[in-house]
């Protein structure tokens, strides 16, 4: 049961620009359906999904689960707290006994780097990473290019910087492979010990001054700092982190043009992100949120089906 | 490998697509309420025409939309997902519409019960029709067009083409070899 994604989703850095394309294609149509009456298309009838979440989580779990209903699969959620990996049982044993009941695909979200790849090689479902560890979490590097795609055009050259919290960022990490893969210009800007050590490898630029970042920047991405790096020792404060590196609308009015602001959610207003200018008329905060239920149907869509041995014996018949 | 056999010139087609024009105003007794829906992808541009000419023999303005029955098809688990997913643009509702679906190639009809499926989730139209252009045999479905423009006999081994100027290098409608399996 091979697509043209191949079995598997686990992360953009082994997507060609071409699959990203096609996903991004793929999810326009898919915006339609959320605008009609009856949100409901039947593609996926008769096929079971288990959405795993080992970590807490809003969006992706309700725009995933949003994203399966609307194209009528059947969804089931199974939730770390509460189920019987509280009681121990690994992964591997969870997710066969899944499959055992028949099952088509797994969306996981874990906080193990690679925890989405080891399931997918164990499993004969399609697996969909919803984000692991600091590793990757493709799906919401997609909605971050449409939503960019969706204002900007054709980003080949376009110049967008990621901000803050990079070396904890799955986020971060998908939207560098998959703005490097359709050609953009990305850097990131924070202070230096929320940066990887070889941020540099990645092919990225650095800054040190979120100023600078902002004067070369046409979008930036604003990664949420979460609360648990200033016990790590990584900042100071919450405060100083907001004077030095927080986007504000006073920043951004020196900007020499006007620049759009995304963040991934959830916000800490008044920290890396303030509240005019998460309200502001440059933000496409809540476009990203509308871009994430699509850009899930797509992918869904487009690991769903395809059995070879079938298609021979349909061919002939032009549906 | 034979030569395509050209089944319909331009000229042809343009003198089918009058004659279909006024029998879907005949049909419907006038043009109230009249939404023309073409299925992506050359049934939208056969619509476009369609509705153009009523427009023009009737004076009055007729709606249209497209409809892309992609996520409609019965045959996911099998063939697998289509590389390019067309959209969908509809009137808000359809509900007490008399609706006309314009298709190029009725062929198994599978196309068209896909079709009639999405229409249902837009509405409750008063009424339903099929036009479609050729007519070439083989249904798999209890499905039939009101209106046709032409219906055609194909050889086993062979396939129906409409070629479009919005979408092709020209009009017409030709007989080809069907592509080796």
């Amino acid at each position: 049961m091979t697509g043209p994604l191949g079995k598997d989703l686990l992360g953009l850095d082994e997507l060609s620009a071409e699959q990203i394309r096609l996903i991004l294609d793929t999810a326009v149509p898919f915006k339609e359906i959320s605008e009609r009456q009856i949100k409901k298309v039947p593609t996926l009838r008769g096929m079971t999904i288990v959405n795993l979440f080992f970590e807490a989580s809003t969006r992706t779990r309700v725009s995933f689960e949003f994203a399966e209903k609307r194209l009528s699969a059947d969804t089931v959620n199974v939730a770390s707290s509460g189920s019987s990996v509280a009681k121990g049982e690994t992964l591997v044993d969870t997710a066969r006994n899944l499959e055992a009941m028949r099952i088509d695909m797994v969306v996981i979200r874990h906080p193990a780097s690679g925890a989405a790849r080891f399931l997918a090689e164990r499993i004969d479902s399609n697996v969909i990473n919803a984000g692991d560890g600091t590793h990757e979490h493709p799906t919401q590097g997609l909605l971050d290019l449409l939503t960019l795609r969706d204002h900007m055009g054709d980003l080949t050259g376009r110049r967008v910087c990621i901000v803050g919290d990079v070396l904890h960022s799955r986020v971060a990490r998908s939207n560098i492979h998959g703005l490097q893969k359709l050609g953009a210009e990305v850097a990131v800007c924070g202070p230096r010990s929320l940066l990887p050590n070889a941020v540099a490898e990645m092919g990225v630029q650095v800054f040190d001054r979120i100023e600078a970042a902002i004067e070369w920047a046409e979008a930036l991405n604003i990664l949420r700092l979460q609360l648990e790096r200033m016990q790590a020792g990584y900042i100071p404060s919450l405060r100083e982190y907001n004077r030095v590196f927080g986007v504000t609308s006073a920043r951004l009015e020196k900007a020499p043009r006007d620049v759009l602001i995304l963040h991934p959610g959830p916000m800490n207003r008044g920290v890396e992100i303030d509240s005019d200018v998460a309200d502001g008329p440059h933000s496409v905060i809540l476009h990203q949120v509308t871009n994430g239920v699509a850009v899930r149907m797509a992918v869904l869509y487009l690991l769903a089906g395809g059995r070879p041995d079938l298609a021979d014996a349909a061919k002939g018949g032009r549906a | 490998m034979s030569k395509p056999t050209t089944l319909l010139d331009a000229r042809a087609i343009d003198r089918t697509l009058r004659r279909i024009a006024d029998e879907i105003v005949e049909l419907n007794s006038g043009t109230d309420d009249l939404v023309v829906v073409g299925i992506e992808r050359r049934g939208v541009q056969l619509a476009d025409r369609i509705v153009a000419l009523i427009e023009k023999q009737e004076n009055a303005t007729v709606a249209r939309g497209a409809l892309d029955i992609t996520l409609y098809r019965d045959d996911l688990q099998t063939v697998g997902p289509r590389p390019v997913v067309g959209r969908t643009t509809l009137p808000l509702t359809l509900d007490g519409k008399r609706v006309v679906i314009v298709d190029d190639v009725l062929y198994t009809g599978r196309t068209i019960r896909a079709a009639l499926d999405e229409l249902a989730d837009f509405g409750r139209p008063a009424r339903i029709a099929l036009v479609v252009l050729i007519d070439r045999g083989g249904r798999e479905l209890p499905i039939h067009a009101d209106i046709v423009g032409r219906t055609i006999d194909v050889p086993a081994g062979k396939r129906v083409d409409v070629l479009l100027s919005e979408v092709d290098d020209r009009d017409a409608v030709i007989l080809a070899d069907r592509d080796p399996a």
